[in-house]
């Protein structure tokens, strides 16, 4: 942020919101890869996720926000093994 | 200015600082109870409890939460009060720098007190000097009455100039001294703080907002230079709104700097706080046998009015600087560092000689500082009042 300090005297406070706008998911190194047809809708991952990356809609999970998932792979740690829906690839890799 | 009808009332130094309390009307106090300022939470919670005042008064655990406490309800655009000493002040510490950082009004009285260890819970300016880098305005008391006054004038300086205050008053010779203050009506204090604070930000507001991001090398430094400015800005705020205080409520408190015999002096004590009275008395005394001593009593510390001690102090040939605190560092303590700093910027100046006495609550006896003066100064630092070996004058 390009601001000069006289631009600075109310302290260091600024509009709300604006981890949407701060783009985490560069951070990457493996990223959770979904296959939604194995996916039976537990919502263990959204509920685990520590970056409210998990996208749901009407109670279904429909994808992962990669502007801000990290890759920590708790989605897949706690995906359970019957349905294995979710599985950590390295970044650069197909 | 109409004259105003004021009550004489009998008040120790902890009582004054709570009855200014209740007429400032804080929506929010946190507080934790620590010696010399406990009697303060003590009688403002009991004016809670008692409904004649509607503070949201949060008794929290540590000092720590105190603060913190206080930090969540400025930024809700609260007016915020709080009070501490020594081993409180000391765990607040890193919430002291939130607190300016974020630039909150807040006012915080501190019964000023040594430091652990070895423990002890009398007064000296150690505590206080911990925090001078911390970025609160800090303005020290020489009389109860003085306490009382800069507490209710330090809500505006606070609130103007955005920065937190500390209003310090000498634990015990303050905190637990009896003296006759004069109180103004609850309605002249409150027409003089108006509503809270006007220019701050709030939590409450209709639009979010993020307060305290993460600033890193790429913004961090402008921030902490705006803290910088803020500061120098707030010299003059103190003299403003210290001559707005002495205009509603028809006193004559001094903004920055408090002479005294100055006007024909060859030397002066330089100093804080409550030992004003005892030194006056010196001067005085070595006025009669023909050394033309004055001194200066410094309100506020920080900001550090450079330019006024300069004025003050820098024609003089001798600077005796008498002060409760110590740096460690064979240079003094912090008001005689800062003091040699600010005259060292001047073509000559005088010889400074830094007197440390007063730590942990031991008194300044007249002959004891009547000796070193006939002695002579001689610059460097000097602790006075030291039992040394085969000295039995200091055993108690």
């Amino acid at each position: 942020m390009a601001v000069r300090w006289q631009a600075l005297d109310r302290g260091p406070v600024i509009p709300g919101g604006s981890s949407v706008a701060y783009r985490t998911g560069e951070w990457r190194q493996n990223r959770p890869e979904l296959d939604l047809h194995r996916c039976v809708h537990c919502l263990f991952c959204w509920l685990y996720c520590p970056d409210s990356a998990v996208l749901v809609r009407d109670g279904q999970v429909v994808g992962i926000d990669y502007d801000h998932c990290k890759g920590c792979g708790i989605c897949a740690a706690v995906c359970p093994p019957k349905a294995g829906a979710i599985r950590m690839v390295p970044e650069g890799e197909p | 200015m109409r004259a105003m009808t004021t009550r004489r009332m009998a008040l120790v130094g902890n009582e004054a600082v709570a009855l200014a309390w209740k007429q400032i009307r804080p929506h929010v106090v946190a507080a934790y109870p620590i010696t010399p300022s406990t009697q303060i939470m003590e009688r403002f919670s009991q004016y809670v409890a008692d409904g004649e005042v509607d503070t949201e008064f949060l008794p929290v655990e540590s000092e720590h939460s105190a603060l913190s406490a206080c930090v969540g309800a400025a930024a809700a655009g609260a007016r915020v009060l709080t009070a501490t000493s020594s081993q409180g002040l000391a765990l607040m510490h890193e919430v002291l720098y939130v607190t300016s950082g974020l630039r909150l009004p807040i006012v915080m009285n501190v019964g000023t007190r040594a430091l652990s260890a070895p423990i002890n819970i009398h007064g000296d300016h150690s505590d206080v000097m911990g925090s001078r880098d911390a970025g609160w305005i800090q303005v020290f008391a020489r009389s109860v009455q003085e306490a009382y006054d800069r507490t209710i004038l330090a809500v505006r300086v606070a609130e103007r100039a955005r920065l937190p205050v500390m209003v310090c008053l000498d634990g015990f010779l303050l905190t637990h001294s009896l003296e006759l203050v004069e109180v103004y009506p609850d309605e002249a204090v409150q027409a003089f703080l108006g509503e809270g604070p006007r220019d701050g930000y709030s939590l409450l507001s209709e639009e979010p907002i993020t307060v305290g991001p993460l600033a890193l090398p790429d913004s961090y430094m402008e921030f902490r230079r705006a803290l910088a400015e803020a500061h120098l800005r707030a010299l003059r705020i103190l003299e403003e709104e210290t001559q707005a205080f002495n205009a509603h409520f028809g006193r004559s408190l001094p903004a920055l700097v408090e002479p005294f015999e100055m006007e024909d002096a060859e030397a002066a004590f330089v100093l804080l706080g409550a030992y004003a009275d005892v030194v006056e008395e010196a001067v005085q005394r070595w006025r009669e046998r023909g050394r033309r001593f004055g001194m200066v009593r410094l309100v506020a510390f920080r900001p550090f009015p450079v330019e006024e001690l300069q004025k003050a102090l820098g024609h003089l040939s001798e600077v005796v600087v008498l002060e409760r605190a110590d740096t460690l560092s064979g240079q003094g303590g912090p008001l005689g560092i800062e003091v040699r700093a600010a005259l060292y910027g001047l073509p000559r100046h005088p010889q400074v000689t830094d007197v440390i006495f007063g730590l942990g609550g031991r008194e300044l006896r007249d002959a004891e500082l009547d000796a070193f003066l006939e002695a002579g100064p001689r610059g460097g630092v000097v602790y006075l009042g030291v039992r040394e070996e085969g000295d039995v004058s200091q055993s108690t």
